[in-house]
């Protein structure tokens, strides 16, 4: 009998993947929570789409807006059941449940933002909502924006917000340059091993230069301030461990203000099929195979390296999970290998400074969606961690801690990605049941 | 592209197809359409499904994402407040 593979994401990683599966002679089922395919970083507007669609999507089983809501372990020596809801979020969802005989989760990474000051005002973004609403609908979020954060992301975002017409006023790494250089250059001839992704990156440089626009390195927004929206960010320069140096802040006027301190891995589905993790992300072997049973990974869930090394990933993932020979992935691994060495250099040469909690103020929110300040998390710190959410109720907001998170882990020492739905769905389409899996949404 | 119309607690606004609510809203000028628990004002965030600050109701359904679902031609939407949510 035919192989059948299910692949959840279809950015360059899950992509990769069903094109090799399918040749590898799976039968593939490919399904993303969005309406196209690309993931975050092919996104584009959707006429564009309509001409660009990846070709592969009509030699396998495609379900645009099909969500995995849930994983659920059967038997230890087959992959989980994938449950998935498709259709419009408000619209008619239909849900389904398939088994399949292997399964590649591609679920990618999202933008991760340390609280500061005034984070929570409307026209603060990530800087990955600028970059998803420039690409994928042309929108600027704001006339007058401030790039800041950390890592080579800010480049492009900075670039796109270009393209849609704001003024960017500048571009702010939030690591002194010595870090960056020390980084980057540790050994330069494996960064000419990723070469593509070092021209993509210099191209950015040399456009923010031409446009004039600022790059500053050991700055940071440390504040936003503004009346019911964002009015001016006060920056400061900071030292390699990110305190803040007194007496350098500076305030400028914003309408927007784009922030990431780097990615944080969506480790729900990896989590919930029982895959185990290492230093954050999941780990996986030669083959990119988890440690659950018939459970492979690939792309940003295994770290954070850019889309050339998600894709070779999920070129070595789909080959094995849909039955192909691993003798024969020679060429591609070596690929996979330098995308991994990229992603170390990279982590060196971004990190998160450990005194970057010296910004936060009492009153500073920790919890956007409770609202649970920094003060209150402090003052009840000392108890258990369940005894802390249960008494300012911090990460059990709508995001479920999607957010927050990763900061929570970092005060309260918890498992950040343990959650028991991983998409939302709602109680009356739980009610329903589940369609038969032959049928396509 | 093809222009629409939607409207936002009443209030006509016009957008075209294939954007989402939240780029809709973004284009035409607002910042925040959501209220926190305090009554603070939100609007979008992360951009791609994340933090759920950009809730709206569309057409009757609360809840929806905004910046996951793209506006549909009449679209009836309506801003939410966690202030005065049960
Ligand atoms: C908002 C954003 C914008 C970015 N833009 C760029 C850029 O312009 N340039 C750049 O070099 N890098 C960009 N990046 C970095 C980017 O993550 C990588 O370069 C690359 O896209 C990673 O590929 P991937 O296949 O691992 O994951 P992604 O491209 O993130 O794809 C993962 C896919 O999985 C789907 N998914 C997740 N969970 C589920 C679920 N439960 N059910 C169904 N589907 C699910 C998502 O909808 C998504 O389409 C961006 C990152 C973010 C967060
Ligand atoms: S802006 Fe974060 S979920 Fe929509």
């Amino acid at each position: 009998m035919t192989r059948h593979v299910v692949i959840v994401g279809a950015g360059p990683a899950g992509l990769a993947a069903a094109t090799a599966a399918v040749r590898a002679g799976a039968q593939v089922t490919l399904l993303d929570a969005a309406d196209q395919a690309g993931g975050q970083y092919h996104r584009m507007p959707l006429d564009t789409y309509e001409t660009k669609r990846p070709r592969i999507l009509e030699r396998c089983d495609w379900w645009p807006g099909g969500a995995v809501w849930a994983l659920e372990r059967h038997d230890e020596r087959r992959p989980p059941r994938v449950h998935v809801i498709s259709g419009p979020d408000g619209g008619t969802r239909r849900r389904h449940v398939l088994e399949p005989d292997a399964l590649v989760l591609a679920p990618g990474a999202h933008d991760r933002t340390l609280p500061f000051p005034g984070w929570e005002l409307p026209g603060v973004f990530t800087a990955g909502a600028a970059q998803a609403l420039a690409k994928g609908e042309g929108v600027a979020v704001g006339d007058r924006v401030l790039v800041a954060g950390s890592g080579p992301f800010l480049l492009p975002v900075a670039a796109s917000l270009l393209a849609v017409g704001s003024h960017v006023t500048a571009v702010l790494e939030a690591n002194p340059a010595a870090t960056v250089l020390r980084g980057w250059t540790q050994s330069p001839w494996r960064l000419a091993a990723q070469a593509g992704k070092a021209a993509e990156l210099a191209a950015y440089a040399a456009l923010l230069a031409r446009r004039r626009v600022p790059y500053r390195t050991g700055r940071a927004v440390i504040e936003a301030r503004g009346d019911g929206r964002v009015e001016e960010a006060v920056t400061a320069r900071l030292r390699a461990d990110w305190s803040v140096v007194a007496g350098s802040e500076r305030t400028t006027a914003v309408d927007a203000l784009c922030v990431t301190h780097g990615f944080s891995p969506q480790l729900e589905l990896p989590v919930a099929a029982g895959c185990a993790l290492r230093d954050g992300f999941v780990l996986v072997d030669e083959d990119q195979a988890t440690s659950s049973t018939g459970v492979y990974a690939a792309g940003e869930v295994t770290g954070i390296a850019g889309a050339p090394a998600a894709r070779a990933e999920g070129v070595v993932a789909g080959w094995v999970a849909g039955g192909g020979s691993p003798a024969r992935l020679r060429t591609v691994r070596r690929r996979r290998d330098e995308g991994r060495t990229f992603a170390v250099r990279l982590a060196a040469a971004h990190p998160i400074g450990r005194r970057w909690s010296g910004w936060l103020r009492p009153d500073t929110l920790v919890c956007r969606c409770e609202e649970t300040d920094y003060g209150t998390l402090c003052r009840t710190a000392d108890v258990s961690a369940r005894a802390v959410r249960l008494a300012t109720r911090a990460g059990l907001g709508p995001c479920q801690a999607r957010i927050c998170g990763p900061t929570l882990a970092e005060l309260l020492d918890t498992n950040p990605h343990d959650r028991p739905i991983i998409s939302p769905i709602r109680l009356g389409e739980l009610a329903n049941p589940p369609e038969e899996k032959e049928s396509t949404p | 592209m093809r222009p629409i119309r939607i409207s936002l607690d009443g209030d006509p606004l016009t957008g075209s197809d294939g954007q989402t609510i939240a780029g809709l809203l973004l284009a035409a000028g607002l910042r925040s359409w959501r209220r926190a628990p305090s009554g603070a004002p939100r609007g979008v965030f992360c951009g791609i499904g994340v933090c759920f600050d950009c809730l709206v109701t569309v057409n009757g359904v609360r809840d929806v994402r905004a910046c996951r679902s793209r506006a549909r031609d009449g679209d009836v939407v309506t801003t939410q407040s966690r202030a005065e949510a049960p």
